[in-house]
């Protein structure tokens, strides 16, 4: 049942990358069976602002409390219900895609048998490519491997930076698809994306990150930088 | 917590064993650089027998820190370290499991290599025992220092060789009893207790140095 | 007295305090030095054993001790650093490190100038000419760190974290070192057995030890302000400097 509270609040964070401020004073939260996309320019935080809510990086001010607690004193519990998916798809070109998905639960200590991960891998498109070393599939197919391990990994929060790149129009809709079931039961997304995605029934919280301007602005800006 | 340490160590042995090659170089490299010590300095088997220790130990600080240097490259490479750094376990097993695989993967060999290479020095069987010794004991040593170095260069320009000029000094304890167990050993003084300062030394490293590569990898991983 | 120390704590403060104590520190290393190489060439009676030769030892001592010492107050303010996240103290611990890593260069350097007269040759592996040289590498493994990254908050983390290793690890490397050295019984002369020293001579490095000191703090804190001026350049207060400047 999806729950009306919030369980990840953002509290005045900063961030600064080398000598400049990215974003600051920057407040939101998120309730379960919510999606929070954020948006932005390029350059703008959006992959800073998702390695600080994973804990990766540290924020410059502010705090990011999840039920409640910093997450500094809270780590393990977090990372347990939390699952990212970066640029980089973190799967090891050396294993066939079963294997990086039983790793991966292994580190994480999820129970996870060959047959559910072949099963999670079916549903993604790869029943073909189940006994192939990763170092031999596409790019498309590498990002499907990660999205697989996304999903066994049973997380109740997903942050995941462009999660589209690199995939066809199957993928998309894979996405949409795996992006509704999560948030109809009740998981939460947080999310960047420059693609168009069709999320009807999806309670979407959008979040700009960095001002809004105009392409002439824009321009002007990046000279001025 | 233990099963999160073994789970970190099988992965590195099971991806080590799926990538030979890489192992094997770390391996030649130790032969070779040994092998050019009696092509510099002559054939004398007195002399050979009297370098056999520090030649043995020095090669075994380069060849661990040619691999070291690839100890958390790799996984930062493809992304599989920050998923590492987000499983719900602590940091800290993460940098002793890692450098812990680093030791049976790279550093059991050396020493397995040692006697074949002692005895092209001349080094008569007692001496040649002391030298695996002081490799079993000294060898961890290698890998827990040089995870730390690893960790906090991680993703620099020229990695590599900032990794030895970070690491090598602190190596010389290690060096220096590794090596004067097996010189002690050859003029009869007995290698008891070089090889319990380097036993202490080991112990030591092993309770300070993953904590602090763990505080290395979260500020470079940053 | 607390509320001095975090007052100080500020860069923008510390700034201004270190601009006003660097003359009188520079200014006293200049007079000490001037007296303690007059008390070293001019009053100090010549060695019966080592002649004149021993004289650089004015320098040699100072310089070892120096860079020693200044190694642990690095290892201190990274201490710190790590420990309270204070941006100053990851400053204090960079402007320090070339002051250590020159002393520590210049203790082997007057090293050699003494092994020459002494043992007939520029450079004996002496325990001690081989732990200055073990430390001046541990010097060039951190500021080369430094070098090596961009970003300051990770540089100023990742050195402090070398420095720690490096100083857990100091003593243990000056007792293997000593240890190897009695092992091979390589120089039979040593250093720390200095003949009995006369008052004058002491009193000369006395002078000599305070011109070293205070040149060192002299030294980093002409270096501190320049890190805290490129540190905080976007401030206002130093955009506000820089303008008075030109």
């Amino acid at each position: 049942m999806p729950d009306t509270a919030a369980v990840l609040t953002v509290h005045d964070l900063a961030c600064a990358r080398g000598e400049r401020t990215l974003f600051s004073d920057m407040n939101f939260q998120l309730c379960q069976g919510e999606l929070l996309l954020v948006q932005g320019g390029n350059g703008r935080g959006k992959t800073s602002l998702l390695r600080l809510l994973t804990g990766l990086s540290h924020p410059l001010a502010g705090e990011i409390r999840w039920r409640g607690e910093a997450l500094a004193d809270n780590r393990e519990q977090y990372h347990r219900e939390m699952a990212y998916l970066g640029h980089l798809n973190g799967i090891k070109d050396e294993l066939t895609p079963v294997e990086n998905l039983r790793l991966a639960a292994e580190l994480s200590r999820i129970p996870l048998s060959e047959q559910e991960a072949e099963r999670a891998l079916s549903d993604i498109g790869l029943a073909r490519c189940l006994d192939l070393p990763a170092r031999v599939l596409s790019f498309g197919q590498r990002r499907r491997v990660a999205l697989a391990s996304l999903v066994t990994a049973g997380a109740l929060l997903w942050i995941l930076d462009e999660p589209l790149t690199g995939l066809d129009i199957h993928g998309v809709a894979l996405i949409e698809g795996l992006l509704r079931d999560h948030v109809s039961r009740g998981g939460m997304v947080v999310m960047t994306t420059h693609q168009a995605l069709s999320l009807d029934g999806v309670r979407i919280v959008p979040l700009q990150v960095g001002p809004v301007l105009t392409k002439i602005e824009e321009e002007i800006e990046c000279c001025a930088s | 917590m233990l099963r999160f340490l073994i789970a970190v160590i099988r992965r590195d042995l099971r991806l080590a064993a799926r990538r030979k090659g890489d192992w094997m170089t770390s391996q030649f490299f130790f032969v070779m650089v040994v092998s050019m010590f009696p092509l510099g300095i002559g054939p004398d088997p007195v002399m050979l027998s009297k370098v056999a220790g520090g030649v043995l130990w020095v090669a075994a600080l380069l060849a661990s820190l040619l691999s070291l240097s690839r100890l958390f490259a790799d996984d930062h490479h493809d992304g599989s370290l920050e998923q590492m750094l987000l499983s719900p376990n602590p940091t800290v097993l993460l940098a002793l499991g890692k450098a812990l695989a680093h030791w049976l993967i790279y550093g059991i060999p050396l020493l397995l290599i040692a006697p074949v290479l002692g005895v092209q020095f001349s080094l008569p069987a007692d001496a040649i025992g002391v030298l695996m010794l002081s490799l079993l004991i000294g060898t961890p040593v290698l890998s827990l220092l040089g995870s730390v170095g690893a960790a906090l260069t991680l993703g620099l320009r020229g990695g590599g060789v900032l990794l030895t000029l970070l690491i090598l000094p602190l190596y010389v304890p290690a060096l220096i009893f590794g090596a004067g167990a097996v010189d002690a050993t050859l003029s009869g003084l007995g290698a008891e207790a070089n090889l319990s300062l380097l036993a202490a030394f080991m112990v030591m490293t092993l309770l300070v140095s993953p904590w602090v590569a763990a505080a290395a990898l979260k500020v470079s991983i940053e | 007295m607390s509320i001095a120390i975090f007052k100080y704590a500020a860069p923008m403060n510390f700034y201004g305090l270190a601009g006003r104590l660097i003359p009188w520190f520079a200014w006293s290393s200049g007079i000490l030095t001037a007296i303690g190489l007059y008390l070293a060439f001019f009053v100090a009676p010549t060695d019966f054993q080592q002649g004149e030769a021993y004289r650089v030892i004015f320098l040699h001592v100072p310089a070892a001790w120096m860079s020693m010492f200044i190694y642990m107050v690095m290892a201190f303010w990274s201490a710190v650093g790590l420990a309270w996240n204070t941006r100053l103290s990851f400053m204090m611990s960079r402007a320090l490190a070339p002051t250590g890593a020159v002393f520590a260069f210049l203790s082997l350097w007057t090293g050699a100038l003494w092994g020459k007269p002494m043992w007939g040759a520029w450079w004996v592996w002496d325990a001690r000419l081989t732990s200055s040289l073990i430390l001046f590498f541990l010097y060039v493994g951190i500021m080369s760190l430094w070098s090596a990254i961009d970003d300051p908050r990770r540089g100023d983390k990742a050195g402090a974290l070398l420095t720690l290793i490096g100083a857990i690890n100091v003593p243990i490397i000056y007792f293997s070192v000593k240890w190897w050295n009695t092992l091979h019984q390589g120089s039979t002369i040593n250093m720390t057995k200095a003949p009995s020293m006369a008052a004058i001579m002491l009193a000369g490095m006395l002078v000599m030890v305070f011109a070293a000191w205070f040149y060192a703090i002299a030294a980093s804190l002409v270096r501190v302000r320049g890190i805290i001026l490129e540190r905080e350049r976007q401030t206002e207060w130093v955009a506000e400097i820089l303008e008075g400047k030109a």
